[in-house]
């Protein structure tokens, strides 16, 4: 083994045929957020459940912090509740017949004798749950029970916690409610995360790392700025491609109720932020949102134009084209017609202006980066 | 109305023991069989499903009977059990076992339905919560199939209160020892002046039946309370 290899927190490689449905996926996830992204059908929740002990593949082998848990060559399958891997599922799940109280002590009472993890009272702070205790899951709004599946799943001490969907079965209020407290868990809790979503504003706000699926196979794995901004590959997935970019907020104008922010790409002004000055943000451009210029733009409604230079042009389909901007070193998407890249005579390294619509950011997709993920 | 003889009473006496001793002690075999019906793949499924129904669409006379060869002094079982000291031929127990097996579809089927109306989803979130099979069964299957359960143990319970014809075939109709309320009401039918009493059972058989379906319900409106569906 050569020294640069570490044990990855986790590391997959396996292959299951079921009826018309092939799956043969390998990769591997390191610490903090891992979003697992692709349309629904892709194999992702099989992928989780793979992880999880609940089904078993055709063939394969995964590793979770060093340890087998599956290898289908030397026989070794640790079943589910013996792989200490905590799952949230779309549906919180929680038992019915337990008060919020036991159903967050129902995972703790198989983990007692571990030392390691996370007190009951730190858990219940972290993701808001005090006032629920003594409530019924019945009684529950969704956002509510998907926090306390969360509270359980953490209680229950795992190594690596997988999260299916957990998002989805929410109105976007409840996911607003939700989406900070994961944000905690990833950078308070210092627990690997796998995160499966369809949800661009979702991977774009949380993960790190992502890995994109489709059809049963790993389309691409890299930085989440990176993957997401690679536009022949988001083209094949339901969800819009656009650009991650890393910004700090600068200061909110309380008369237009716009707030500054700056970047490596430059300025741009996006609907109030409720932030303090100097906080790092995230945020997503959706390349759909985005329009190009070949001269500087005058008496045009948009405030936010970005300078930049034509990196590459990819045919989308038959009257569309991804043309992706490197803004000063940022990279920008903008989904064009092929016409509007004929007249424009659009080519790498052509310099353009990208007009990016001040609606195009999306108060979802607008999330706390890790500060390092700006310094650089 | 309610002077009830001694007969009468014993009559009533036996029933509610026999019943109850049917009932309990089906409810761990059918809990079994009803989790085997219900969660099982097994070749012969089909047929064990068929077996445990066979009481109930066969005449009782016959499963009296076929009971009579099977747990008879002389009988396959019977002979044998009598060895170690079971005798069930002409004994209360007999009439316990008789009541046992036409009860028995009746809670396998209300247990099996309940379980297998059991969210699996939920089993297996708490596998993943590090509940081993057994934890999962007796933390999450068994608490939410209880209605289900004790819906089947009241059926099979009013069964056996009621049961007559394979009792009366395999351990005949002794006053006291296999004389439940049903074959005393027989008896009292059959006897010139027996109608008073056969009428005063008639109603206590009623108000038996009764209070037994009242519990039940007021059981399980409790349970489903419990577990939110209420």
């Amino acid at each position: 083994m050569s020294a640069t290899l570490h044990t990855a927190t986790l590391d997959i490689d396996v292959s299951l045929t079921r009826g018309a449905f092939s799956l043969d996926v390998a990769f591997t996830a390191g610490p903090g957020l891992t979003a697992l992204f692709g349309r629904s059908g892709s194999g992702k929740t099989t992928v989780i459940d793979l992880i999880a002990g609940l089904a078993r593949p055709d063939r394969g082998r995964i590793a979770v912090a060093g340890e087998t848990l599956l290898d289908t060559e030397r026989g070794i399958a640790v079943p589910a509740h013996r792989r200490r891997i905590g799952v949230v599922f779309q549906q919180a799940r929680l038992m019915p017949h337990l008060s919020v109280r036991r159903n967050l002590g129902y995972g703790r009472a198989f983990a007692r004798g571990r030392s390691d993890g996370i007190a009951f009272d730190g858990v219940v702070d972290l993701l808001g749950i005090g006032h629920l205790l003594e409530r019924r899951p019945a009684g529950l709004s969704g956002g509510e029970a998907q926090r306390v599946a969360i509270g359980r799943a953490l209680l229950s001490r795992p190594r690596l916690l997988l999260m299916d969907e957990p998002l989805a079965a929410l109105d976007e209020a409840r996911k607003a409610e939700v989406l900070p407290y994961i944000e905690r868990l990833r950078d308070e809790a210092g627990l690997p995360i796998v995160y499966v979503s369809h949800s661009v504003s979702e991977v774009a706000r949380l993960a790190r790392t992502v890995v994109v699926l489709d059809a049963g196979r790993v389309a691409a794995v890299g930085a989440a700025d990176t993957v997401l901004r690679r536009a022949d590959l988001l083209a094949t997935q339901e969800a819009e491609a656009g650009a991650i970019l890393d910004m700090i907020v600068e200061e909110t104008d309380s008369e237009t109720g716009l707030t500054r922010l700056s970047g490596r790409a430059g300025r741009l002004s996006v609907p109030r932020l409720t932030r303090r000055p100097g906080t790092a943000v995230r945020i997503r451009v959706p390349a759909r949102d985005v329009l190009l210029a070949t001269q500087p733009p005058v008496g045009l409604s948009a405030r936010n134009i970005l300078e930049g230079h034509v990196v590459s042009i990819h045919a989308l389909g038959e009257a569309a084209s991804m043309v992706e901007i490197d803004c000063n070193g940022a990279l920008l998407a903008a989904r064009v017609t092929r016409a509007s890249v004929r007249d424009l005579a659009l080519a790498p390294g052509r310099a353009v202006y990208a007009v990016v619509k001040s609606v195009a950011f999306d108060p979802q997709g607008v999330g706390t980066a890790r500060p390092e993920a700006v310094e650089i | 109305m309610l002077d009830l003889t001694p007969d009468e009473w014993t009559a009533i006496g036996l029933s509610l023991k026999v019943a109850s001793v049917a009932t309990l002690a089906s409810l761990v075999p059918g809990l079994f069989i009803a989790m085997l019906l219900a969660r099982g793949r097994f070749p012969g499924r089909a047929l064990l499903d068929g077996l445990v129904h066979l009481p109930l669409i066969l005449p009782p006379v016959v499963t009296g009977y076929l009971l009579l060869l099977s747990f008879g002094r002389r009988g396959t079982f019977g002979a044998a059990l009598a060895e170690i000291g079971i005798v069930f031929s002409f004994r209360w127990t007999g009439a316990a076992l008789a009541c046992a097996i036409m009860g028995f579809p009746l809670m396998v089927r209300a247990m099996r339905l309940s379980i297998e109306a059991v969210d699996r989803r939920l089993e297996q979130a708490a596998a993943t919560l590090g509940a081993r099979p057994s934890a999962v069964f007796l933390t999450v299957t068994l608490p939410l199939a209880m209605p289900g359960i004790l819906a089947g143990s009241v059926l099979a319970f009013a069964k056996a209160m009621g049961e007559f014809g394979a009792t009366i075939t395999f351990v005949s109709n002794i006053p006291g020892e296999t004389q439940t309320l049903p074959s005393a009401i027989y008896s009292l039918t059959q006897v010139p002046g027996g109608e008073a009493g056969a009428l005063r059972l008639t109603l206590i058989s009623v108000a038996l039946s009764m209070a037994a379906l009242l519990v039940s319900e007021l059981l399980a409106r409790r349970l489903a309370r419990r577990l939110g569906t209420g």
